[in-house]
């Protein structure tokens, strides 16, 4: 089980945490503008990548606030986490 | 007396002034505390402790420790303490404690299943892979049935535990797993350097293999090992930060850190304290973990190497330290490892008679010198060959070694004993930090996987790490710790090591290094005692193609027994190798996974079980709908009332007579467990317009609106009606089961995607009731009870909210409805919601307002074709599926819009929400059923039930379905099928069965 550094409320166990999945590009302004190819892209294409990886969390046995969470999905290790629209820290590259 | 194999005296765990009683399989023997339950049936002279699980192949103790594979027994401690596969081993003997054999019928002696083993061939790996490969019907009724008879490990206790287990939580500076001498200075370091130290040991005492050492032992700044063990100990317990924990086992790394330390509390304990728990589990968040966790003996290959009788070296050494028990009276012992003779000669002096030391290795070392000039007969290049005897050890076979290491017949000689002990080396205990994430590599000079990199808050030290020595487990243990304090900001003090009296001990001779020995009779050599995995069985693997490591451990089941192979490997890797003609170093370990030994479901669950296992949650009503006879069911975590069933009266009676009721005349739902959020702000109209599919920004106040919430896939969410209080203010009223998620996705998109809007989301489902008033009389019962409201048709129109009084109690009170009659829900304060439904009943005796449970209801809608999120919807099911364009604003774009237009959305074959009318109207389909054309195999389903029952209004079944749009056409007739059921045949319809106008509704 992951220790998740809220940053509002600190470090606390995973169970009070839900995941909200990888965090990905602004919903498009206009999606009615988009063809279905472009649509489709921003809705079900993520990157998954191994390595250091961004994702949405909810607090949501604490304070209730959703927040993002850098991990490294290859040793699941827990490398920092912002406010949502705070300048996230510098991440370290794959594999390093 | 307590057996014909204890010493007069010694035994560093014993207490013989407290003899203790028990028994296994009924027959009742005596020990003394300090002894396990092992050592005392080993001093009893029992040998023989259980069959193995395929071929059913007598075994005996092979291990003193948590490796053991074969001794395990069901063990009884008083009514439902009962715990299948116990490893004798590490169960304490307490008195009363009850024993019994598993895994044999009708006698672990006399064995109906030991046939298996003349089929030995038959039962080779893979077998039930290719032989129960078809027919299906043939494994299902015949082979599984009769092979779960014979075979499985343990029966469980049937029950209800009755003990008490707990969890702690905790933080620390430094975890140091393993009570060993490496572990046990580690600790005392840490603690003068002021760091907060958790030790956990996994044996009743520490000390580690140290502590099992005697007159062969090492000699420690000029002390016996027990006295300077006894020093740190004693050091470590005065010190203030260091939590020393006995009988503790790390039963998890993980790569996080987190660990999960199992302490057994009060098993050993003869009158535990009542107040103590069972067992605690410990969940621990150290900054830094050392692993001080040993090393396991290795087993030797040769055939018949699994008979009883036949066990490691460093156990026998173990039992006689520890328990003051010998293994035998007459004695040969297979030194394949230097640490083999320190047990032969502490043996010898105990009184055993050690009639031989085999050794294969054709240079004797100090230890063989030693061992010979003490009078020993040691046999250097000789190796055991096989062995005799019933179920137990009479004689084993020796043979010298030619050049080549293939024994020589010639030589041959039968030597009698009644125990064997073998050694072949150590392998170091990486379970823990492979699990963690620590990376291992095979060493060909310890001819073991050693750690390699690893987490930065990772150590490694002792035996585990590879030492062979004391001196060298001591050096590494300082070296770990330093750099994990380090670490951490602690500045340990230089401390020397102590000088330690010690020989180097020779190379091991790893037991597959001798293939000459183990290529004799594979069928007859076993590798994983468990899973009675033999040589033969991982040679046919490689043979059959699945050499990778991962797939022979699938294969054979090498590994996958509850020990997961702790004797077994790199035994098994290093014969997959040598058969797959490859380098041991290429192929990876598996990784064992967590947890260590067997854990009891009663300390994972904690407390929480029965009324704690989740939460209960009743409405402000429950004590209303209790005393007026509701029976309940579970809606989520909530109590619902299924029905308010009369005395003598039947679910089904009680159901029909509630609807009629609401069709008639009144009815009361406790409708509190609807999601309630109060959404604010000055973007609360546009936010709520880009959530819901309908409009939102032209909804008066006063006013209120029923929509749908999609997913950005186009997808149903949930449905709820949408209240506006204010211009700024709104109130949600959604589906119960749906109350959590739409939460989390409503703060989802308020604080991700629109931060820049100013909205407040607040639920407040638990501040107030709802009381549903539904029913062509319920403005007739309004009107008698409330104040402050026009209640006529005119003044207070169907989807309008008004607030008033009832009583002293304010009310809002929402023209709704989820039944199809006139209908209203009066949302009070949850403090006085039984005051409001007790003044309704009290106004209106005449009237006789009903209560009506979730069946009615369910029932209600059902006539009307109102859907119900979760059983009309699936989370693939779209708004147009269910025939609810209407509820989709063409005007704004709203979550989920854009996907409508996507072609797959759009295509014929998407489901289409029907009314089912059963051509036998009193036959009821199965929800979850399939329609179809014809109830033949291969017959394409159109489509499913999503919901049935028998509505009394109309006076027969009738159902709602999702079929194929473009076999959606009305009088359609197709057939339900569902497993094991006559299939009914039914007409679609529209899905509305009552009242399609809408006239009651808006009367
Ligand atoms: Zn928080």
């Amino acid at each position: 089980m992951l220790e998740i550094p809220c940053p509002w409320c600190g470090p606390r166990a995973e169970v009070e945490f839900a995941c909200g999945g990888e965090s990905g590009p602004p919903r498009p302004a206009d999606p009615g503008s988009l063809d279905d190819a472009a649509w489709t892209a921003w809705l079900w294409n993520r990157t998954n990548r191994k390595g250091p990886h961004v994702e949405t969390w909810w607090h949501q046995a604490g304070c209730g606030r959703w927040f993002l969470l850098a991990r490294d999905t290859s040793d699941d290790r827990v490398l920092a986490s912002w406010p949502i629209g705070a300048t996230p820290p510098p991440l370290p590259e794959e594999g390093a | 007396m307590s057996g014909p194999f204890r010493l007069a005296e010694g035994g560093t765990r014993l207490d013989r002034g407290r003899p203790i009683g028990f028994s296994l399989d009924g027959k009742r023997f005596t020990g003394f505390a300090g002894d396990t339950l092992a050592s005392a049936l080993l001093a009893s002279g029992v040998r023989l402790v259980g069959r193995s699980f395929k071929r059913h192949r007598p075994r005996g103790l092979l291990t003193a420790g948590p490796e053991e594979p074969n001794a395990l027994l069901r063990v009884e401690r008083g009514p439902g303490r009962v715990d299948p596969n116990s490893r004798a081993t590490l169960v304490e003997l307490v008195p009363g404690l009850a024993a019994s054999t598993q895994n044999a019928w009708p006698s672990v002696r006399f064995d109906a299943g030991a046939i298996f083993d003349r089929f030995a061939g038959h039962l080779a790996a893979g077998f039930y892979y290719k032989t129960f490969f078809r027919p299906g019907w043939a494994w299902h009724r015949l082979f599984e049935p009769a092979i779960r008879r014979v075979a499985g490990l343990g029966r469980a206790p049937e029950a209800p535990d009755p003990d008490r287990y707990l969890h702690r939580h905790v933080h620390c500076d430094l975890l140091i797993v393993g009570g060993g001498p490496a572990g046990l200075r580690a600790a005392r370091r840490a603690a003068r350097a002021g760091a907060r130290v958790i030790l956990a040991d996994e044996r009743p005492a520490p000390g580690g293999g140290l502590a099992d050492t005697g007159t062969a032992g090492p000699r420690i700044a000029g002390e016996t090992a027990a006295a300077w063990l006894a020093g740190l100990v004693a050091e470590l317990d005065r010190a203030g930060e260091v939590v020393r924990l006995d009988r503790t086992t790390a039963q998890a790394l993980h790569p996080s850190g987190y660990a999960l330390l199992l302490e057994r509390v009060s098993d050993h304990l003869r009158e535990p304290d009542p107040r103590l728990p069972r067992e605690r589990l410990w969940k621990v968040r150290p900054r830094a973990v050392l692993l001080a966790t040993g090393a396991i003996e290795r087993p030797l290959l040769f055939p018949d190497n699994d008979r009883p009788g036949i066990l490691l070296a460093g156990a026998a050494r173990a039992f006689l330290a520890r328990q003051a028990v010998l293994p035998g009276r007459d004695l040969v012992v297979a030194a394949f490892d230097d640490s083999a003779y320190a047990a032969a000669l502490e043996l010898a002096r105990a009184g055993a008679r050690v009639h031989a030391i085999v050794d294969p290795r054709p240079e004797p070392g100090w230890a063989a010198r030693t061992a010979a000039e003490a009078g020993l007969r040691v046999l250097a290049g000789w190796a055991p060959v096989g062995s005799e005897g019933g179920p137990g050890l009479r004689a084993v076979r020796l043979a010298p070694l030619d050049a080549k290491g293939r024994p020589e017949a010639r030589g041959e000689r039968t030597i009698p004993c009644d125990a064997l002990l073998v050694s072949g080396g150590w392998t170091p205990a990486v379970q823990l930090w492979a699990q963690a994430g620590g990376a291992v590599a095979w060493d060909e000079a310890a001819a073991a996987f050693l750690p390699t990199r690893g987490p930065s808050w990772l150590a490694v030290a002792g035996a585990a790490a590879g030492a062979r020595t004391l001196g060298e487990a001591l050096a590494q243990a300082d070296r770990a710790v330093d750099r994990l304090l380090a670490g951490l900001g602690f500045t340990p003090e230089a401390e020397p090591l102590p000088p330690i009296e010690e020989p180097e001990p020779a190379r091991a001779l790893p037991p597959w290094a001798t293939p000459e020995l183990w290529r004799r009779d594979p069928k007859a050599t076993f590798v994983d005692f468990q899973n009675d995995v033999s040589v033969a069985d991982l040679e046919g693997a490689v043979r059959e193609g699945f050499s990778a490591p991962e797939h022979a451990k699938r294969w054979t089941t090498a590994g996958m027994a509850t020990d997961q192979g702790k004797t077994a490997q790199p035994t098994a890797l290093a014969l997959l190798a040598a058969s797959s003609v490859r380098p041991l170093e290429e192929l990876a370990p598996t990784t064992m996974r967590p947890p260590w030994t067997p854990t009891s479901f009663g300390a994972l669950a904690g407390v929480h079980r029965s009324d704690l296992f989740r939460p209960i949650r009743t409405t402000p009503l429950h004590g209303w709908a209790a005393a007026k006879g509701a029976i309940f069911e579970d809606v989520g975590h909530w109590k619902r009332p299924t029905a308010f069933p009369r005395p003598g009266e039947s679910l089904e009676a009680a159901v029909a007579r509630e609807c009629r009721a609401v069709r008639t005349g009144v009815g009361l739902l406790d409708a509190s467990t609807l999601g309630a959020f109060d959404v604010q702000g000055e973007d609360a109209a546009s936010f709520l317009e880009r959530i819901w599919t309908i409009d939102v920004a032209d909804l008066p106040v006063g006013r209120c609106r029923y929509g749908l919430v999609l997913k950005d896939d186009g997808t149903v969410l949930d449905d709820g009606v949408v209240c506006r209080l204010a211009p700024n203010r709104f109130l949600l009223s959604t589906t119960t089961g749906g109350a959590a998620r739409l939460h989390a996705w409503l703060e989802r998109w308020a604080q991700t995607e629109w931060p820049e809007l100013e909205v407040w989301i607040t639920p407040v489902t638990e501040g107030r009731a709802v009381i549903a008033v539904q029913g062509p009389q319920s403005r007739l019962l309004l009107r008698r009870a409330v104040s402050g409201v026009d209640l006529s048709a005119k003044a207070f129109p169907h989807m309008a909210w008004r607030e008033g009084w009832i009583g002293g109690v304010p009310v809002r009170i929402f023209r709704v409805s989820f039944t199809g009659e006139l209908g209203f829900e009066l949302h009070v304060p949850a403090s006085r919601a039984e005051e409001v439904v007790e003044t309704l009943e009290r106004l209106a005796p005449d009237l006789e307002p009903t209560p009506y449970g979730i069946e009615a209801m369910h029932l209600l809608r059902l006539e009307k074709g109102y859907i119900l999120v979760g059983h009309e919807t699936d989370g693939t099911i779209t708004p147009r599926d269910l025939g609810l364009e209407r509820l989709l604003s063409s005007k704004k774009d709203f979550v989920g819009k854009r996907s409508l237009e996507l072609p797959e959305h759009r295509s014929a074959d998407r489901p289409r929400l029907v009314g089912l009318l059963p051509v036998d109207p009193t036959a009821l389909p199965s929800v979850g059923g399939q329609l179809v054309e014809r109830a033949e195999p291969g017959t394409p389903s159109l489509g499913r039930v999503s919901s049935a029952g028998r509505s009394p209004t109309l006076g027969r079944t009738i159902a709602l379905g999702l079929v194929r749009a473009d076999r959606a056409r009305p009088g359609t007739r197709l057939l339900v099928y569902a497993a094991d059921r006559p299939a009914i045949e039914v007409e679609l319809c529209s899905p509305c069965f009552l009242d399609p106008e809408g006239a009651r509704l808006r009367g």
